[in-house]
């Protein structure tokens, strides 16, 4: 697959996972189309694969963080005495 | 290969503030933000989990809505779910039916249990662990001050506790694929379930707010008003 795909797939898996974004959509949207753009006129291929790489590990850890943010409110809230 | 069917309920999202209608009959749902029951979360990843593992198929197959319009909805109890359930389960020749222990918006507890007794299977509720044995299942169950292991043959209802598993995010594309699986939509009178209220909401009310505080000036002014509150 073309880097240039690449790229766009995470941006919109990116923005899927800013739906659940604790500070709401707009704020994550803006936020990422900003991050996004600095880097625009990145052409080196070397510098880009490492940039995909580091939006993955941001994907990894916002699902981690819902997951976890979802379990500890279920646990305060159901479980209270341990 | 075995058939398992888990139960979904939609839910106001856990981390919406929930706010009652001002006439107390409910609260309020419309323009708030809807996700799946965290429990139910729990069950399909271990419906998955069990599918992936014998490696005959990946995630849920096959879905099937049951559609209750608006009126029917805010007085529909487990008992009625259950009902609806039991049939599904006996339509599609289901081995396992894995719920949520219980669902976040009204916290009933009820639904596994009653789905049980109507088709008369094991049940294993609250479970923290499941294992497949020969003879059927062996489930590590969360109960008052502890664990409880107990075995029970095939087909059974389970209900999964918050430690069974850690539910996977559903990620974009496999939600795209998802749209092409197929959705069979059910009303409760295709499955011949009455699901006339059994009981009335009388009223919902917000708990009640915690009360302010007063800063006293001295040891003397809080003895004061310790015994004029009748506590020492």
């Amino acid at each position: 697959m073309s880097q240039r795909i690449r790229v766009t797939e995470l941006y919109k898996t990116l923005l899927h996972l800013g739906k659940d974004w604790p500070k709401g959509y707009d704020f994550f949207r803006k936020r990422l189309h900003g991050a996004f753009m600095k880097n625009k006129d990145e052409k080196d291929p070397e510098k880009i694969e490492k940039m995909i790489a580091h939006g993955q590990y941001i994907i990894k850890e916002l699902e981690t963080l819902y997951m976890l943010k979802k379990y500890r409110t279920l646990k305060r809230r159901y479980y209270k005495d341990q | 290969m075995a058939r398992v069917l888990v139960g979904v309920k939609r839910v106001i999202d856990y981390a919406v503030k929930i706010r009652v209608k001002p006439d107390k009959t409910g609260v309020l749902t419309e323009g708030v933000k809807h996700s799946m029951n965290p429990f139910d979360e729990i069950a399909v990843e271990e419906a998955a989990q069990d599918v992936l593992r014998t490696a005959l198929a990946m995630g849920v197959d096959k879905g099937i809505h049951v559609e209750v319009s608006g009126s029917d909805y805010e007085t529909l109890q487990p008992i009625h779910v259950s009902k609806i359930l039991a049939k599904i389960a006996q339509n599609e020749k289901a081995d396992l039916v894995i719920v949520g222990k219980q669902a976040i918006d009204d916290d009933s507890n009820q639904t596994a249990q009653m789905t049980a007794a109507v088709l008369d299977w094991p049940q294993a509720t609250y479970a923290s662990k499941i294992e497949k044995g020969d003879k059927g299942i062996t489930v590590l169950r969360e109960v008052d001050g502890g664990l409880e292991t107990i075995q029970c043959k095939l087909p059974a209802v389970v209900s999964a506790d918050l430690r069974l598993n850690e539910p996977r995010y559903a990620t974009l594309p496999n939600i795209m694929k998802a749209k092409k699986k197929p959705i069979q939509k059910l009303t409760p009178k295709d499955l011949g379930v009455d699901v006339t209220p059994r009981i009335q909401i009388v009223s919902v009310e917000d708990p009640p707010t915690r009360q302010a505080g007063v800063i006293l000036p001295d040891v003397d002014a809080l003895v004061g008003k310790l015994k004029e509150g009748g506590h020492i």
